[in-house]
């Protein structure tokens, strides 16, 4: 690939969704953007750049990004950040958020739907607690088709069995041919929408907490400043913030400090969230 | 290291899952069925046992409730591992006392996700 093709792309693609691309991902655009290239009927990428350069055609702008953001996910992906939620997050939500009986939780790359499904199927394996409390579960994403995916809530085979338990496959999904899908009392807890991180987050209102995992890794240090600290500002002072396990605030921003002994978790700086979690 | 017993009557099977659990630091028994494996018990108590279901002279589920009305429900933990892979299945084998199940095709991911999960790795 020319490197003024390959500028050119990393350039679209870190205005469009923040994604930093280095030249030693060009495997990664000859891999992913070959296949969009040949089912646009072009034979070449440098096909599918010259037609991006020429033409701005903006469905094609986006099935590139959505093709280049990486959707891997898993249930109860790397175990630690929902043993948290169950065991330190939900027991101080319950008890601070008491009075309003009202809870908001966002996973802001929800991919094809795991994380958000975990999350839900956590607080339905104690439901008689959270009976008359308003529980929101929000999944954002900013690619549409994996969205799709997440709505429909039908897993293949082998997604079902990468972190989630057979207890749970029994008690929460049917089987429907090859595939498995989540029961609808899981489904109907979870909205998805399309969300771009790098957009303004007016009319998000104010979460208790929010996943955001695996994403910031892709941004270069100041958009990773820019939208955590427009997520502190939809984030109560005592509601917590997970980040994957290769991610930190530490030397980006202060609006958080990390729980001391627990990778990934977050709280706002000028709050005092862990001693309601028992992990102060 | 923890022992795992791998029972199979496909060689091949035993050879991939002896590969990936080599990997993950466990010594390795095979059985080539369920008969096999009670023998291989006898001799030798492993930690867990990774199971097919369909085998000749005793298959899957009629050594786990031999094996589980032996030594009572704690050891060893039994994780199937067949291409049974409806419902039906998955419940008779839970019920009969399987800690986890895997449906075939398996690869390394699936096998440490599921050993994870029984507190294993």
């Amino acid at each position: 690939m020319r490197t003024e093709d390959f500028e050119f792309l990393a350039g679209m693609l870190k205005e469009r969704s923040g994604l930093m691309l280095t030249p030693d991902k060009v495997y990664l655009l000859e891999s992913r953007l070959t296949p969009l290239a040949r089912k646009r009927g072009l034979d070449t990428l440098d096909a599918l750049v010259q037609k991006l350069r020429m033409s701005r055609e903006e469905s094609l702008i986006r099935d590139v990004t959505e093709a280049m953001t990486t959707n891997e996910s898993f249930f109860f992906r790397d175990n630690t950040p929902f043993d948290l939620f169950k065991n330190h997050v939900l027991p101080a939500m319950e008890k601070n958020r008491g009075s309003t009986k009202r809870l908001r939780i966002w996973c802001a790359a929800a991919s094809t739907g795991q994380e958000p499904y975990s999350l839900a199927i956590l607080l339905r394996e104690n439901w008689m607690k959270w009976q008359g409390w308003n529980i929101e579960i929000v999944g954002t994403d900013i690619c549409t088709q994996v969205l799709e995916k997440a709505k429909a809530g039908t897993y293949s085979q082998f997604e079902v069995q990468r972190g989630l338990p057979i207890q749970m496959l029994i008690k929460y999904f049917k089987q429907e041919g090859d595939m498995w899908r989540i029961s609808d009392d899981i489904r109907r807890m979870v909205t998805f929408k399309p969300f771009n991180l790098l957009s303004n987050f007016i009319g998000m209102g104010t979460y208790d907490v929010i996943y955001c995992r695996n994403v910031l890794i892709y941004f270069d240090q100041q958009t990773k400043k820019d939208v955590l600290e427009r997520m502190r500002k939809c984030m109560a002072s005592d509601a917590t913030l997970f980040l994957g396990a290769a991610e930190t605030v530490l030397g980006i921003t202060d609006a958080f400090r990390p729980v001391r002994g627990q990778r990934g978790m977050y709280v706002p700086s000028d709050g005092t969230a862990e001693q309601a979690m028992g992990l102060g | 290291m923890k022992l795992c017993l791998v029972v199979d009557d496909s060689k091949v099977i035993r050879k991939v899952a002896r590969r990936i659990l080599e990997e993950l630091n466990f010594d390795i028994e095979e059985a080539v069925d369920g008969q096999d494996a009670l023998d291989a018990c006898d001799r030798n108590m492993p930690d867990v046992v990774l199971l097919d279901w369909n085998m000749p002279v005793m298959d899957g589920l009629e050594f786990l409730k031999a094996i589980r009305s032996r030594e009572g429900v704690e050891q060893p933990i039994v994780v199937f591992c067949t291409t049974e892979n409806d419902m039906a299945h998955i419940r008779t084998a839970i019920e009969a006392g399987a800690n986890e199940y895997i449906m075939k095709p398996f690869d390394r991911e699936i096998i440490e996700a599921k050993f994870s999960q029984v507190g294993l790795i």
